[in-house]
């Protein structure tokens, strides 16, 4: 392991700030595209079912 | 169809869009167990494990996340031009819904790379940005990305968008070789490639191993993503069809 503390680990030799900018936007950015694009998912599903239930009674 | 004859058997089977869907289901869950496997792995090894540099120190972990997401961001406009080109000459719809797919995950990997560039350039050059060749091309590419995703929003008409998309990627594409080679051919602040296919990479196997695993991580991530908003795309489209219908019906 490259560090002895925790406290080392999060000031990575100084450069803290630009390391964890760097994978806190990487995380963001990665979860946004699997999130996203599930979320349209189930609601394209549920207005489909709902269309699919309108057409029937009609 | 003549070209039957040539082509393999699947390539017409991806033009099925049903096909499509159903292979890229059982696809699924394995890219996405690999891609969370991979990225934990990766992310773990590369924060604590790898050595820092010993010029650059521990901003050198920077290359864990800008490396991946320029290749990818790369790979993706190839993918997209191909789908283009596929989706013009053949008329294919799956071509058209992955063009249009691809771009989305390319343009936050072209943000990716060049902002985590940016907060990289800052402690190693002492500037966020440099207009330099090989930053420049990179900031086409988001544009092109960007250009893409506006003509699939602007125009209502699918194939019509389609193909304006497919002629914007393809012609887009003189842009990939200008940013590899931009280290070659202008002076730069930007080192050169860290893979290489025919040397052996410049760094210790301690640093380029999770670099790897990384590379590949980012790969099957953009594998899932790009499977989930095509499987999107084709439900959207085929909201008309009968097998559709039994998928909604048996949800």
């Amino acid at each position: 392991m490259s560090f002895n503390t925790v406290s080392e680990f999060l000031a990575m030799g100084g450069h803290g700030l630009y390391v964890w900018l760097s994978y806190g936007l990487g995380a963001v950015l990665i979860a946004a595209n699997l999130i996203v694009p599930k979320l349209s998912r189930n609601r394209l599903l549920a207005e489909q079912k709902r269309r699919l239930r309108r057409e029937e009674t009609a | 169809m003549a070209d039957k004859k040539w082509l393999p058997r699947w390539f017409f089977q991806l033009a099925s869009p049903r096909w499509c869907y159903q292979f890229t289901g059982r696809l699924l869950p394995w890219f996405l167990l690999s891609t969370l496997v991979l990225l934990t792995v990766g992310t773990v090894w590369a924060l604590l494990f790898a050595p820092a540099d010993y010029q650059q120190g521990n901003s050198f972990r920077i290359i864990y996340l800008h490396v991946p997401s320029a290749i990818l961001a790369q790979s993706a406009y190839m993918l997209m031009a191909v789908a283009g080109a596929i989706g013009l000459i053949w008329k294919m719809k799956v071509a058209d819904m992955v063009l249009k797919s691809a771009a989305p995950i390319g343009a936050s990997m072209a943000v990716l790379a060049l902002a985590t560039g940016a907060i990289w350039g800052k402690p190693t050059w002492g500037s966020w940005w440099v207009w330099d060749a090989r930053l420049t091309s990179m900031l086409i590419l988001l544009f092109l990305y960007l250009g893409v995703m506006a003509l699939n929003s602007a125009i209502e008409n699918e194939s019509t968008a389609a193909q304006a998309s497919a002629v914007l990627a393809l012609v887009g594409v003189v842009n990939i070789p200008i940013i590899k080679y931009s280290v070659d051919w202008w002076n730069t602040l930007h080192q050169p490639a860290t893979f290489k296919l025919t040397e052996k990479p410049a760094m210790p196997p301690e640093m380029w191993l999770p670099l790897l695993v990384m590379v590949i991580g980012f790969y099957c991530f953009f594998a899932v993503s790009l499977m989930q908003r095509l499987r999107n795309e084709i439900i959207w489209r085929e909201r008309r069809a009968g097998w559709v219908r039994e998928l909604l019906i048996k949800q």
